[in-house]
């Protein structure tokens, strides 16, 4: 495939187009730092290179600067992040993630993430391969669900209507496979494969893989739940009479940025067209390989999807896609988003199934006290007959229970506390990120702070008469935005302890970036300023009008309309 | 002034050049004052003993005159410090003496003695100390000669809660003895409070052996005063066990991490302005004060009033005073349970008592104040002052270089802390160390050196260390100084604890050694991070091939750290590896590592 030379950034590429390059396909040395138990880290190259098999080198940073001091280097461990296309998971795979969690991780948890996916974090090295080969007899594997590749791909956890969920589950995981990486590093470090003598290629990463981590999703309208505009390719799942048919592609979308450089900021996606459903693999592949000529390898600020199809203009990378995968797109099919949270509690499908959505805050999965939450979890998971469903918004789904088992799971939930009454609106609409201890990228807290902040907000909603209603509130712990802030009504940007940049006027539906209204600012400020804004909007809005949507109406924040010319205007 | 330009005006006729290296390091860490001073204290020396030079000749030739030999055999430095006692003693006397490590001293030289003296440990189950295992083994053997000539004297050094209480001295007092050899004076046998009784006996035998010698021997050399001069000489500092120097922390650092089974400090302590040297391998005495809390439960279980007046050797103090600094409350003896009984009568401790194995076992996770909660009792602070035995200090391996930390000493120390009923206790030094003493107070302090821990005289020699725990502490001061003479020699490491997160001691620098070069390999041993626990002699093992090879390179073996179980497992597995890896068999891998111990490639700090 020949690109197009004059949407190729020349200049010096960035170093880790050369720990690519020089990886022999994802090996490094990473399996002579395994051997190494002088230090409980990676060193060099392989920090980078285990991040394509699934995997971050981490450390406790509440305990870095004392263990300096004790003269013990930091508290190595790496976090993994599971590959579970669309997020289903058996109840045997469950109980095999349970213990390795209890058995073999420094926090005992389950993490469910945005990424639709679950973590373990804390796992040191001598336990490593024993991570991989544990989640391969379950038939899981942790391939590039981080590193520049086509990561984790999400899918729409809807299982009501559970004939169109299951097809656009398939594609999902048929999208997964077809732009998995093809070396056999993974097989052969983690799980003791046979080294084969092959000259190996990647016909569709590229022997150098992606300029930058690449996001799928499989999005089912009306529920956007998998946030479309966060990631770099969606296929929204266009259907007729209850059968999938085809999807609309969106391109480009992307929330992450870097402070104080404005040639950062999150994007949405653009919508290209309307695609049948044989054509999926065909357009995911010419979307990547575009992605893969065009993208900035010189500098990783601005390889992202988001910023080739600013500088190439949209026109002239769809038309690209078009002739790589050899179609032309039709005009989009019409749709809409009308939510973006998990619909809690039971709901029945059309099979007749029954379906339990339990929140969990934070979707940290561990046993709390009076809260056995993960003790609860497995203990349904040796008695369910259907499957666990992860949302991208950190909930868990009790999904395909048959109507004489309803009742037995629901006791259970009851008992470990997964299901709990008195659990606010804001609460189920509040999301954060993982931050400290453990992301090297943190700047401020987020996981942790998220509860104690929540219960401020109820109060001043409880103090303002409106208790029932809710804001889309989210909280990442730095600009990379795991916790996607920048989709949120009220989104906070960690910026350091303690101090965030305040964020508003996203909508309800995730299809509006907010602004930033005020730059970092402490907790209590924020506070401050909420209260007075949702004074307001108590008093001020129209009837059901959202909190974002009201101060945009109000003008307290402009719109972003076009990111790349607003976002920071 | 330096050294150098100094040589230049030496007539070497006057002072030949290991002398003139031995005045020369003595003085280096003298300022002006300090080698001002000297000079005029050594022009007054010369005055004193103007002839000297005249005799010292005359005495070497002089083969027949008749020689006390002082043999020791030392795994702590106590049976050397009192053989050292005696050496001096000896020489006030007037009576030619002669000092020797048994693991220096020739065997076959046996037969030509005359006058012997022995100091020797006993450590473990009945274990003979490290430099005394070959002669002992030779001592008790069918190759010993008779021993007509020979007078001798043997000082047993132990601890009587073991049952086999100075076996080693037991055992050459009897082979002696056996080989035709004449007592001198009956055994004695030390307990841990070992000065009194040591100092009585050669009291005793000096006026015996001043009569024998006096019917052979003339002439008598003065050579007391001399003494002092050459010890300062050889590099030893001035201040001793007797006359410690007050030092100052400087820090007090957990090594361990916060979820650590263990709490191990790495303790820095000035010797600024103390002139005092020492080198790696090398022991730091500590002397240290009881705990008040400690001191004020016993007072009040024994219903002695804090401020009574009690007479500790010149000096009236109150016994809590005493207590606190004059009296070792943390370890148990019998000699305490005996003097507690006999203020005290009780039935069931006298019965205890009277079980030596039985008494062992209770004394052994006890301190003082565990035996009064045990069986109370009201006793005079008299009868308690005199039950107790003398504050002895606290040995630790140095974990420094002073090629690397100057006036600085360096300690790994771990905080002893136990349950006895319910009661935590204390270790005394550690708990003095780490917990009560604060940065910038004073702390009295003496180098006790070891010879027989050094680092090879070649920088080329290959080391292998094995050091688990607080074990690693000498190994940190080999490899500072091993860096800072940018030894050539390949250096390996073995070191373990619990865990590998928690429990890695000085973890950070250890990759610093490896990452500069400085040590070749580090070989781990966490046991608790898996299943079946694994241990440094496992490691030994499993490295077996490359060890050989490394000790066919002639590399040094050093271990140091527990005496009890590790020590031994290191010395089963290296036999093993001997074994297997050199093809030999048990006899010759014995005599493999007797080869090595003589050739002081195989040492140990184990306590």
């Amino acid at each position: 495939m020949i690109s197009d030379k004059k949407f190729i950034v020349e200049g010096k590429l960035a170093e880790n187009e050369r720990i690519k390059g020089e990886s022999n396909f994802l090996r490094g040395t990473i399996a002579q730092d395994l051997k190494d138990d002088l230090t409980g880290g990676f060193t060099a190259d392989n920090f980078q290179l285990i991040r394509f098999h699934g995997m971050y080198q981490q450390d406790d940073r509440d305990i870095r600067a004392e263990r300096a001091k004790q003269k013990l280097e930091p508290l190595h461990n790496v976090m993994l992040r599971a590959r579970l296309p669309g997020g289903i998971i058996s109840p045997t795979q469950w109980l095999a993630i349970d213990k390795f969690a209890e058995d073999h991780s420094i926090y005992g948890s389950i993490r469910l993430t945005t990424r639709q996916t679950f973590q373990f974090h804390g796992v040191l090295k001598p336990h490593i391969k024993l991570m991989h080969q544990t989640l391969n007899k379950v038939g899981i594997d942790s391939i590039a669900t981080a590193g520049d590749v086509n990561r984790n791909v999400l899918c729409t956890s809807n299982p009501v209507e559970s004939e169109v969920h299951q097809q656009a589950y398939e594609w999902a995981k048929k999208i997964s496979e077809h732009l998995l990486p093809k070396t056999r590093a993974y097989a052969e470090i983690w799980l003791d494969g046979e080294k084969v003598e092959t000259t190996e290629d990647e016909p569709i990463l590229g022997n150098n893989y992606l300029p930058r981590k690449f996001k799928t999703t499989v999005v089912i309208p009306p529920h956007n739940d998998i946030d479309v505009h966060a990631n770099d390719l969606n296929f929204v799942a266009i259907a007729q009479e209850g059968k999938l048919i085809g999807f609309n592609v969106l391109v480009g979308g992307g929330l992450a940025m870097t402070h104080g450089d404005h040639s950062t900021y999150p994007r949405k996606a653009d919508d290209f067209g309307f695609i049948p459903l044989e054509k999926t693999l065909d357009v995911a592949a010419a979307v990547v390989g575009t992605q893969r000529d065009w993208g900035n390898r010189v500098n990783r600020k601005n390889a992202k999807t988001k910023y080739t199809l600013e500088r190439v203009g949209v026109e002239n990378f769809k038309a690209e896609v078009e002739k790589r995968a050899e179609i032309k797109f039709e005009q989009s099919r019409p749709y809409e988003f009308t939510s973006r949270g998990d619909r809690f509690g039971w709901v029945e499908g059309v099979d007749g199934k029954y379906h339990l959505t339990v929140f969990i805050e934070n979707g940290r999965i561990l046993d709390y006290p009076g809260k056995t939450l993960k003790t609860g979890c497995a203990e349904i998971a040796k008695v369910h007959k259907g499957d666990f469903r992860l949302t991208a918004n950190q909930n868990l789904v009790i999904a395909g229970v048959p109507p004489e088992q309803k009742q037995q799971i629901e006791t259970l939930a009851k008992t470990h506390g997964l299901i709990s009454d008195g659990v606010s609106n804001q609460r189920l609409d509040s999301m954060a990120c993982v931050s400290l201890p453990t992301c090297p990228l943190a700047m401020a807290e987020a996981e942790r702070y998220l509860p104690g902040a929540v219960t401020d907000i109820e109060g001043l909603l409880e103090k303002h008469g409106i208790p029932e209603r809710s804001i889309i509130f989210r909280v990442t712990g730095c600009p990379n935005g795991c916790g996607r802030a920048m989709l949120a009504e009220v989104g906070l940007v960690g910026k350091g302890p303690g101090k965030y940049n305040f964020h508003l006027g996203g909508d309800r539906e995730g299809t509006r970036i907010p602004k930033m209204y005020k730059e970092n600012i402490s907790e209590q400020e924020i506070l401050t300023h909420l209260d007075e804004l949702i004074g307001r909007w108590a008093k001020e809005s129209n009837e059901n009008e959202a909190f974002g949507d009201f101060l945009i109406r109000t003008k307290v924040i402009a719109p972003v309309v076009n990111s790349a010319k607003d976002f920071y205007a | 002034m330096s050294s150098k330009n100094n040589q230049a005006l030496v007539p070497t006729a006057v002072i030949n050049d290991s002398q003139w290296q031995k005045i020369n390091s003595a003085i280096a860490p003298l300022n002006n004052d300090q080698l001002t001073w000297m000079s005029g204290y050594l022009a007054g020396l010369a005055h004193q003993q103007s002839g000297i030079h005249a005799v010292a000749p005359a005495s070497s030739a002089s083969v027949a005159e008749k020689q006390l030999t002082i043999l020791y055999g030392s795994q702590t430095g106590n049976a050397k410090g009192v053989a050292q006692d005696y050496k001096e003693k000896a020489q006030h006397a007037g009576l030619k003496v002669n000092l020797l490590s048994m693991a220096d001293y020739k065997a076959k030289q046996l037969k030509n003695e005359t006058h012997l003296l022995i100091v020797v440990s006993t450590h473990g189950e009945g274990d003979a100390p490290d430099d005394a295992i070959e002669l002992h083994e030779f001592v008790g053997s069918k190759k010993a000669p008779k021993l007509p000539d020979l007078n001798f004297a043997v000082v047993g050094l132990g601890d009587s809660s073991y049952e086999f209480f100075c076996q080693t001295a037991k055992d050459f007092d009897a082979r002696l003895e056996a080989l035709g050899g004449k007592r001198l004076t009956p055994r004695v046998d030390c307990d841990v409070d070992y000065e009194t009784v040591t100092n009585a006996f050669f009291d005793q035998i000096a006026i015996q052996l001043k009569e024998e010698f006096a019917a052979s021997q003339t002439r008598v050399e003065q050579t007391s005063t001399v003494a002092g001069v050459a010890s300062l000489a050889t590099g030893k500092s001035e201040y001793t066990k007797k006359s410690p120097f007050t030092a100052t922390l400087l820090e007090s650092q957990k090594i361990t991490g916060r979820d650590s089974v263990k709490d191990i400090r790495h303790v820095e302590i000035s010797l600024e302005d103390s002139g005092i040297q020492y080198q790696p391998g090398d022991a730091l005495g500590i002397w240290f004060s009881n705990d008040e809390l400690l001191v004020d439960e016993l007072l009040s279980l024994v219903e002695v009033d804090a401020n009574e007046q009690v007479t500790v050797g010149d000096q009236t103090i109150s016994i809590k005073t005493a207590l606190i600094e004059k009296f070792e409350l943390t370890l148990s003896y019998p000699t305490f349970v005996k003097s507690y009984l006999d203020s005290a009568p009780n039935e069931k401790l006298q019965a205890l008592f009277e079980d030596k194995a039985q008494l062992r076992d209770y004394l052994a996770d006890k301190q003082i104040v565990d035996i009064v909660v045990d069986f109370p009792a009201k006793i005079t602070a008299e009868q308690l002052a005199r039950a107790l035995r003398p504050i002895t200090p606290r040995l630790y391996s140095i974990a420094s270089s002073q090629a690397e930390v100057d006036d600085e000493v360096h300690l790994t120390v771990a905080m002893v802390e136990y349950d006895v009923n319910g009661n935590v206790r204390n270790g005394s030094a550690s708990h003095f160390l780490g917990k009560r003493l604060e940065e910038g107070q004073e702390v009295k302090v003496f180098v006790e050196h070891n010879n027989n821990f050094r680092l090879p005289q070649n920088p080329d020699t290959p080391v292998i260390m094995v050091g688990p725990g607080t074990g690693i502490a000498p190994f940190r001061a080999f490899m500072q100084q091993r860096a800072e003479d940018e030894a050539e020699g390949k250096n390996w490491l073995f070191f373990g604890n619990p865990n590998y997160t928690q429990d890695f001691l000085y973890q950070t620098e250890w990759q610093r050694f490896v990452k500069d070069g400085v040590v070749d390999k580090v070989t781990l041993a966490f046991s608790r991070d898996q299943e079946q626990k694994v241990y440094v002699q496992h490691r030994l093992l499993e490295n077996g091939a490359e060890l050989y090879e490394w000790l066919e390179q002639g590399a040094h073996f050093y271990v140091c750290g527990d005496a009890t179980h590790m020590a031994k497992d290191v010395h089963d597995a290296l036999l093993t590896v001997i074994q297997e890896h050199g093809g030999k068999s048990a006899e010759e891998a014995e005599a493999y590592l007797t080869e090595m111990r003589r050739g002081k490639r195989y040492q140990k700090d184990v306590y």
